[in-house]
């Protein structure tokens, strides 16, 4: 469902298989252990590129698996642990000890769209595939530590409405002009090179895995709070 | 040892780092005690209608703390005691700037790294030169973690996402054209007499305003909630309006 490749000093998260790559437990569970083995193996100058095949990044959470509980009150069961066990790959994300670039190559869409942006920077398709917040289309409420992440990660107020609230289908020329993606390109293997580009530059800085995790936590204190990240509030640098 | 001058021009007030001590005006205790001194002087000199502008001279506006004082010390432990000694000594410095009864103004003329930039985002407003210099967050790049309260200063002055990201987790060297556009810095101007110019231009301006100094504190500080409770600054209400 996933894998992780080292590339040098870049760490390669792939979502495999031609589908929808849908957040099930099953997804999760792959997840959480590649970005797992990456901090373990991580040293000073490295970076995760995560990509996924096919026409989609992700399409969010299993609605199928969900309702497939059988009763109404067993899918919302269901739903509501998707939400719950998603947290930690965020919070994964949030303190991996290097810089992350997510490439984009398909559609991102609701927790597909979350997964996207916990990542330090994001790469898209400028003709195909849209970034989307699909709730409020389908009748579900944002999950708290969505709301956290569209609002530290995104400073104009008026994205993070049209994205949430009004559940635009952003393409990738109006997300780079938005500032929510670092650039648009125009095939697969465009974005999927600039973002190893990206990676390699940021590597290649050689930064201290720790120092780098503890200020990005500092740059979005409210959603490190919510997911057990907590930084150490006025603990003195070692020098 | 004075390191800063303070000088009051009409309702003015004029804070100067001086050059002659050191190139960088690299924050070390004389500075920074030189520095709150002036603030403390010119907060009791305060009337309706002040304004304080920052100007520096020469290559940098402030290559932040002394790191070389620090690694003078005889031992490990001495150095991380002087490391965290010039911290407090930063947090003091922020809370002098934000809880001063009066708009203030810096004018950047050259390149501000790291505390230095804490010192210029300190202010209400910052300008800086087009031609030269540059903001540059070299913590990421030392190895050195940002902690709080400064964080929750680039916090409440910077826009959430990309700004910051790119101010703070990336390493840049960012020229003034290109602060502007991120929104952190107010302006640029060409060399350092365009920029004090502007500076003093600027303070005159905000200065003929005739604010209360108390309310302008008051609502500075409401702005930055996060931040001044991290400073253990608690905000009043003043609601005798002029009306």
């Amino acid at each position: 469902m996933c894998t992780l490749e080292k590339r040098g000093n870049l760490f390669l998260l792939t979502l495999t298989g031609d589908d929808q790559h849908r957040l099930n437990p099953t997804l999760i569970t792959s997840l959480l252990s590649a970005l797992s083995q990456a901090k373990a193996q991580s040293t000073r100058g490295c970076a995760l590129i995560t990509v996924a095949q096919g026409r989609f990044f992700s399409n969010g959470f299993d609605l199928a698996w969900a309702q497939s509980a059988g009763s109404k009150q067993g899918a919302q069961e269901r739903l509501l642990h998707l939400v719950e066990s998603f947290k930690p790959v965020v919070a994964a994300l949030l303190n991996l000890p290097m810089p992350t670039v997510a490439a984009v190559t398909g559609h991102a869409t609701a927790a597909g769209f979350a997964l996207a942006l916990s990542h330090d920077y994001a790469v898209m398709r400028r003709d195909r595939g849209v970034l989307y917040m699909a709730e409020v289309d389908i009748g579900l409420s944002a999950p708290d530590y969505f709301m956290a992440l569209f609002k530290e990660k995104m400073g104009a107020a008026s994205a993070r409405r049209d994205l949430l609230l009004r559940g635009l289908k952003m393409k990738g020329d109006e997300a780079e002009k938005r500032g929510i993606v670092e650039a648009a390109y125009d095939s697969d293997d465009e974005v999927r090179e600039a973002s190893v580009r990206m990676g390699e530059d940021l590597a290649k800085r050689k930064w201290d895995g720790e120092v780098y995790a503890e200020i990005r936590k500092g740059l979005y204190p409210e959603l490190s709070a919510m997911l057990g990240l907590a930084t150490k509030v006025f603990a003195s640098p070692r020098l | 040892m004075a390191m800063c001058s303070l000088e009051k021009r009409g309702n003015l007030f004029i804070l100067t780092l001086i050059t002659d001590q050191d190139v960088e005006h690299r924050l070390n205790p004389n500075l920074f005690t030189s520095i709150i001194s002036a603030l403390s002087k010119a907060k009791a000199q305060s009337t309706r209608g002040s304004a304080l502008v920052t100007v520096s001279h020469g290559k940098f506006f402030s290559n932040g703390l002394d790191l070389a004082w620090v690694k003078a010390a005889g031992s490990n432990q001495e150095a991380q005691q002087r490391f965290d000694q010039l911290l407090h000594c930063l947090n003091q410095l922020v809370l002098a700037f934000i809880s001063l009864p009066m708009p203030t103004i810096a004018a950047v003329n050259g390149h501000a790294a790291a505390a230095g930039v804490v010192l210029a985002l300190s202010h209400d407003y910052v300008l800086m030169r087009r031609d030269r210099g540059v903001l540059y967050m070299s913590d990421l790049d030392l190895g050195i973690k940002i902690p709080e309260p400064f964080m929750a200063l680039f916090r409440a002055k910077l826009s959430p996402g990309s700004t910051r990201r790119d101010l703070l987790l990336r390493g840049l060297k960012i020229k003034g054209e290109e602060a502007v556009k991120m929104g952190i810095v107010d302006a640029v101007h060409d060399g350092e007499e365009g920029v004090s110019e502007a500076a003093m231009k600027m303070a005159d301006g905000l200065v003929k305003r005739n604010w209360d100094a108390q309310v302008y504190v008051e609502i500075r500080k409401g702005l930055y909630p996060e931040l001044c409770g991290m400073l253990g600054l608690a905000t009043e209400v003043i609601a005798t309006p002029r009306l």
